[in-house]
């Protein structure tokens, strides 16, 4: 098991490396000169020039990666084109409220769309089904920034309930996260549906039924923890989506998180910032598709028994 | 097995005997009411899109600043109101449809074209070209598609034919997976190694017998790709870096008004809708063909 | 001798789907005594399998539907039984064994844990270890090591896993047993052994059993009675001597024994049966098989042919 841990951590190591390859040269692609941004329009084509050679600018932008990557290794990921300061810390102190956020995002959608999506196989065609195949449908035509929109509209605007923008306490993540759960809520309410529907129809639940089990028990025991596999498979991948749906909606919301900081960076040409965001956040998905294959192997033992073999 | 696969072995029989293929896939899109709603509702969008310029000016209603007439809620004479630059915003959600639509079906167009090319040259050939490919694939879909686009956008620099651009990009390893999936599960099949046992060549083989049993889940993905790239795009607008004011796309007019919602909540609620409309036919199109394509998964 | 433990009467099943109905069983009646082996046999979509989840009641729900006729085990009325009832009867009193035992059992439990199942929920006053113990003694039975009981359905062959299949079955000792094509999944030379092993177990058990099958070599191998199924009807009932050695039989059952190859004769080609089984959706009028039948007559076409009774022997046919 520890081997195939450590085996699958080493096989994130080239897609961290091939993200981060692809956005260094989207972004040395991108017009403007950092060192002009950092000197201001005031500063002599001397001194920009003198910058340049300084910072490595004028090397090819293949070698410039991999310098750039050794010092990441290192731990030094450069300081921002912007102010100047070390990108680390902006990155450290504005990562923490990213994540809360995904988590309350991912956690919400969870304990709603799951429970909600069961119910709706098992009580196929009811009303109960049919409401909520209906709010999935909604919900996933709905943008996220427009359904945060029209909350802050509900409850900061009009009924003065909850903050609209900053991270200061907890109430200020709750419009965000239940913004940033809906989607991912419809979605998990339709494929528990369709999945615990097809789980339904198994052989070994008619076998579960020959041998004179309840409907419930025949649920609980028999079809939900193999309907589940698949939801999970999909939580992950969905975490991905879950911080980039994060960048907007920290827009939406003006919170200091790492999806505002992206987007600002990329505006301003900040390279070394946008750099450090997407390695974290990139580093951050892959830890969390980690997760979901260690727990999908504890749920189902025919991957752990795979496992156990390479 | 026993009675389901008897049932379906009756169901097949007969449908051979009754209609081809197409017709019963349109026989049970038919009969599938939300579908035809989502249907309905995109051919209107469609309608709407195309005769823009009949139901308004697009220089005097849609663009034109009028300072006379800012901020109006909803009246006889605007029906969605005017924005903070009294434009009418009927007039803006009519030219935005066309907008919506024509980003859509060019994104469509080009990232099915690339994934097609991906997806069939790594699907078809196999071995080393499907491992290099599908690892780049991979790692494109690990990158947040948005910021994948964000990150386009920037490099490029903001204007239309970027954004198309960008989305296409983010968009491409979905088709490709598709399209090479299709063709792993129809290559291995019997009638595909008697078509190369007589010797036929490999592209009459992808035209032949690969693409027709592939175009199910394309044209679904397609549909829902088209949904989600409707997002994106007024998602991008909105955070600035898609389709600039004064040009008419909803994303941007929620972008601008945002500052004005507390008092005229009319600025955001109504292109908001018209977001969530032109998604929602799209999706209802994309699941209704998803269950009429393969009546199994609907149950 | 014989004591009556099943008697259908009657019975008509319909599949009712948006397009159509399929009319999967017209009017079968069959009485199983108990101890005996009785086999059904057909072709695909003859209603076998039907018959045998109506006994169960384990049709489609909302699709299959029992639109006549009775089910009657004991004293009890399987047809007016509730949910809650059939639930008592079902793994304990009648347990049934599905086709394909690669599928039949849930990959995430072991196999003790679904073999012990059917005891927990058959008997609530059990203790754990009497259920272990019974588990160990059942695995043995079927010729399974006891140690294998933590283990995952994965790790079994197919012909394994069908023991387990069969262990879940038995292990309540239930009174009818419906197997509905056992060994059609499994390899040959597996499929001899499992069946020997489950006529041993019947024997041991005093079970009734159900075979149904498509393979007439298993039915002479295993069956005291056997009926011929043609679309939802049993058109041909005997002992398998009457079936396999009377001089008078149904055209259809003819046919059947008609497409089996010899291999004492030299015969150039097989002698299938012209056509295919009727569309249960529209069912011919008068005898189901006129379309098919060699020795088709006029009164054919017009009226459906009765069930003519020699002895322990019947045949639904005009020509009797």
């Amino acid at each position: 098991m520890l081997k195939f841990i450590f085996k699958r951590l080493m096989m994130i190591i080239p897609v961290i490396l091939g993200i981060s390859f692809i956005i260094f040269s989207i972004m040395a692609l991108t017009p403007g000169d950092p060192a002009r941004l950092m000197l201001g329009e005031n500063a002599t084509q001397e001194d920009v020039e003198k910058l340049r050679e300084e910072m490595g600018l004028n090397d090819n932008f293949v070698v410039r990666y991999f310098n750039y990557m050794k010092d990441v290794i290192r731990g030094d990921f450069g300081i921002s084109y912007r102010n100047r300061i070390p990108v680390f810390d902006e990155v450290f102190a504005r990562f923490p409220n990213t994540l809360v956020l995904a988590f309350w995002g991912i956690s919400l959608s969870v304990m709603i769309g799951v429970p909600i999506g069961i119910i709706s196989a098992v009580k196929q065609y009811s009303i109960i089904d049919t409401v909520s195949l209906g709010v999935a449908l909604i919900l996933t035509s709905i943008p996220a920034f427009w359904l945060g929109l029209m909350l802050i509209l509900l409850f900061s605007l009009k009924l003065d309930l909850l903050p609209s923008t900053g991270v200061e306490t907890w109430k200020h993540f709750i419009l965000p996260s239940v913004t940033l759960a809906a989607g991912t809520m419809a979605t998990l309410i339709r494929m528990t549906r369709s999945t615990m529907l097809e789980v339904i129809r198994q052989d070994y639940i008619r076998t579960a039924r020959a041998k004179g089990a309840t409907e419930n028990r025949i649920i609980f025991k028999h079809a939900l923890r193999n309907a589940l596999l698949p939801v999970i498979t999909i939580i992950g991948i969905n975490f991905g989506f879950q911080l980039g749906g994060a960048m907007v909606i920290e827009t939406v919301f003006a919170m200091p998180g790492l999806g505002t900081l992206m987007i600002t960076s990329v505006r301003l040409k900040d390279t070394p910032m946008v750099m450090a965001s997407v390695l974290f956040v990139a580093i951050a998905v892959s830890l969390v598709n980690l997760l979901v294959d260690l727990l999908y192997s504890y749920i189902d033992p025919r991957i752990k028994s795979q496992y156990a073999k390479s | 097995m026993g009675e389901d696969m008897v049932k379906q072995d009756v169901v097949i029989k007969k449908k051979y005997k009754k209609r081809s293929q197409i017709k019963s896939i349109m026989f049970r899109y038919k009969k599938n009411k939300l579908a035809m709603v989502g249907f309905v509702m995109f051919i209107i969008m469609i309608i709407i899109a195309i005769s823009a310029d009949l139901i308004v000016d697009y220089e005097i209603d849609a663009v034109t600043q009028n300072m006379k007439e800012r901020l109006q809620t909803p009246n006889s004479e605007h029906v969605f109101g005017t924005d903070e630059y009294g434009r009418d915003i009927f007039a803006r959600i009519i030219f935005g449809a066309r907008i919506s639509l024509f980003v859509g079906l060019i994104t469509i167009s080009l990232s099915l074209t690339g994934g097609a090319i991906i997806g069939a040259t790594a699907g078809y050939y196999g071995g080393r070209i499907d491992n290099v490919l599908m690892r780049i694939m991979d790692i494109f879909l690990a990158i947040p598609s948005i910021l994948l686009a964000i990150s386009i956008v920037a490099a490029l620099g903001t204007g239309i034919f970027n954004l198309l651009l960008a989305m296409s990009i983010s968009q491409v390893p979905r088709f490709a997976r598709i399209v090479r999936s299709s063709i792993l599960t129809v290559k291995g099949q019997d009638f595909i190694e008697a078509a190369k046992a007589c010797g036929t060549k490999d592209s009459r083989i992808i035209i032949k017998h690969i693409i027709p049993n592939a175009i199910g889940p394309i044209i679904v993905q397609a549909t829902l790709t088209m949904a989600s790239t409707i997002l994106t795009i007024s998602s991008l607008s909105f955070v600035g870096l898609g389709i600039q004011s004064p040009t008419p796309e909803w994303g941007s007019m929620l972008s601008d008004g945002k500052k004005q919602m507390r008092y005229y909540p009319h600025l955001v609620i109504i292109p908001g809708i018209a977001i969530m409309l032109a998604v929602m036919s799209l999706n209802l199109i994309g699941d209704g063909l998803r269950d009429a394509l393969d009546p199994r998964l609907k149950n | 001798m014989s004591e009556k433990l099943l008697e259908i009467e009657n019975l008509y099943v319909e599949y009712e789907t948006d397009e159509e109905i399929v009319k999967a069983v017209n009017g079968l009646n069959l009485i199983i005594n108990k101890g005996e082996t009785l086999g059904l046999v057909g072709e695909t979509g003859a209603g076998k399998s039907t018959t045998a989840l109506s006994i169960m009641k384990l049709l489609p729900e909302k699709v299959g539907i029992i639109k006549d006729g009775s089910i009657i085990l004991g004293d009890i009325n399987i047809t007016k039984a509730s949910d809650a009832d059939m639930r008592l009867l079902r793994g304990n009193s009648i347990s049934m064994i599905f086709q394909d035992p690669m599928t039949s059992l849930n990959p995430i439990l072991t196999i003790g844990e679904q073999i012990s199942e059917v005891l927990e929920l058959h008997n609530k006053e059990m203790k754990k270890e009497d259920i272990s113990k019974r588990v160990d003694e059942i695995l043995e039975l079927v010729g399974l090591p006891k140690e294998r009981k933590a283990e995952y359905p994965h790790q079994f062959s197919g012909g394994m896993k069908q023991r387990v299949v069969i262990a879940i079955a038995l292990a309540c000792e239930p009174k009818l047993l419906l197997a509905d094509e056992p060994t059609t999944a499994l390899d040959v030379t597996i499929q001899a052994q499992v069946l020997e092993m489950m006529a041993d177990l019947k024997e041991k058990l005093n079970t009734s059993m159900i075979l149904i099958t498509h393979d007439l070599g298993v039915v002479a191998q295993t069956c005291d009675r056997v009926a011929i199924m043609y679309a939802g009807e049993i058109i041909e009932l005997g002992t398998d001597k009457d079936v396999f050695e009377s001089e008078n039989h149904h055209p259809y059952t003819t046919g059947l024994f008609g497409s089996i190859p010899d291999l004492t004769k030299a015969t150039k080609r097989l002698n299938p049966i012209d056509g295919l089984m009727p569309d249960p959706t529209d069912l011919p009028i008068g005898c189901a098989f006129h379309a098919r039948c060699p020795k088709c007559m006029d009164i054919c076409k017009k009226n459906k042919p009765k069930e003519i009774k020699k002895g322990s022997h019947m045949i639904k046919c005009h020509l009797y």
